[in-house]
């Protein structure tokens, strides 16, 4: 599994590339993380905000500063590696 | 009936009955003005927060640029842009994807400035929280003087042709299409729930620490103390807390407290909103994020016109509130 956070580069996205650091270790998923401040990326996805969380190609919906909803976006795509392209944010 | 009676209650009972201070000294003034102020500010705006963030939930900036894009760049585009960016949500992260957005999207660079000016400095927590301490008034002035200042600021950052100093990658971009978002009330709940726990964690320490300032000043300083200082004859203190709101960078909700205390001890009324306006809309952090979309000089301007429209309104104020 590919998780790659990206963002501005602003002080709650390298946040959030923390917490996911420690989640996917928590949840001993065997992922790697990478953290990207290319902001193209986020528009070239149809999104004007800062930080995305993208799982394999997928953009992920999450809530930042939530714990929980960053790791049920991490446990769905791991048991569902097929969803959607961009179904829900 | 005072709806803040059972807080003042409270702050009696802390500082009479548990501490044991005096009354009517003034380490119990200070003690009593820090419980009250503390806990009114942070229940006030747990409440305002939540219920706006649903508000919010409806207004993403995706929609929002889609809407202005279809506005020409005369200067009722700055206008919806200014009054749009109150309401929607906005943070110094999503600065620079927004910029790049909105461009993307058609958004005229003026327009695109006056959203990006009303947004961080007209914020509807401000605005209740500035009802809260100073009435309806002040919180009615400050509103219209931030689209204001939004409206025109942007509207001359169009006029200029500053197109040049964004960097140029930024027209290149093609953007995908939106994603149209659908929320269930469930979604906007859990959002709200989130984004107030978020801006409560960042202001919380600010909160503290300017009423906190403020029990001191409020207790121990004279009340017309700082008006020699900064009251409405003194021509140089707009300027002054203006250039000092730089590198200060907080929310309105951190800078909140210390202005009321500000306000308490003589500073004019009309300094005090500079001050916020220039905390909230010129920050140095945000600068720098921009700059990985605009070229120093464009900075420089739209700080320059910011900075004067804020200025403006601070003797306007001073002249006018006496």
């Amino acid at each position: 599994m590919k998780i790659r956070v990206v963002g501005s580069g602003c002080p709650t996205c390298k946040r959030l590339y923390k917490t996911v650091q420690q989640v996917v270790k928590d949840l001993g998923v065997d992922a790697e993380v990478e953290y990207s401040t290319n902001v193209q990326e986020i528009i070239e996805m149809g999104l004007m905000q800062s930080p995305i969380l993208i799982i394999d190609g997928t953009l992920a919906s999450f809530r930042i500063n939530d714990l929980e909803s960053i790791k049920q976006a991490i446990v769905d795509a791991k048991n569902n590696p097929n969803r959607n392209r961009g179904c829900c944010e | 009936m005072n709806i803040f009676y059972p807080l003042q209650w409270l702050a009696d009972l802390l500082t009479y009955r548990l501490f044991g201070i005096a009354g009517g000294s003034l380490l119990a003034n200070a003690v009593n003005f820090f419980i009250f102020d503390t806990a009114k500010i942070i229940i006030l705006l747990a409440i305002i927060i939540f219920a706006v963030s649903i508000v919010r939930s409806y207004f993403p900036p995706e929609k929002t640029s889609c809407y202005l894009s279809n506005y020409r760049p005369i200067i009722v585009g700055n206008l919806l842009a200014a009054l749009v960016g109150i309401v929607t949500p906005f943070c110094s992260c999503s600065a620079v994807p927004l910029f790049i957005g909105f461009i993307e999207a058609g958004v005229p660079l003026g327009v695109t400035f006056s959203f990006l000016i009303s947004s961080p400095m007209v914020n509807e927590v401000a605005l209740v929280l500035l009802w809260a301490m100073f009435g309806w008034k002040i919180a009615l002035i400050y509103i219209v003087s931030g689209v204001i200042i939004a409206t025109v600021a942007g509207y001359i950052i169009g006029q200029l042709k500053l197109e040049k100093w964004v960097e140029g990658f930024v027209y290149q971009i093609k953007g995908g299409k939106a994603i149209a978002v659908g929320m269930s009330l469930t979604d906007r709940l859990a959002y709200a729930k989130s984004y107030t726990a978020d801006i409560l964690q960042k202001v919380w320490l600010y909160i503290i620490l300017g009423v906190g300032l403020g029990s001191v000043m409020h207790g121990y300083i004279p009340n017309d103390f700082l008006a020699q200082y900064a009251g409405a004859n003194n021509f140089f203190a707009v300027p002054l807390v203006t250039l000092l709101g730089i590198p200060l960078y907080s929310n309105a909700a951190g800078t909140l407290p210390l202005v009321a205390v500000l306000v308490d001890k003589g500073v004019a009324m009309g300094t005090a909103l500079s001050f916020m306006m220039a905390v909230t809309a010129l920050s140095l952090p945000e600068f720098i994020i921009l700059r990985k979309v605009l070229k120093p000089k464009l900075i420089a301007t739209f700080a320059l016109i910011v900075g004067a429209g804020i200025m403006f309104t601070g003797y306007l104020f001073n002249a006018v509130l006496k």
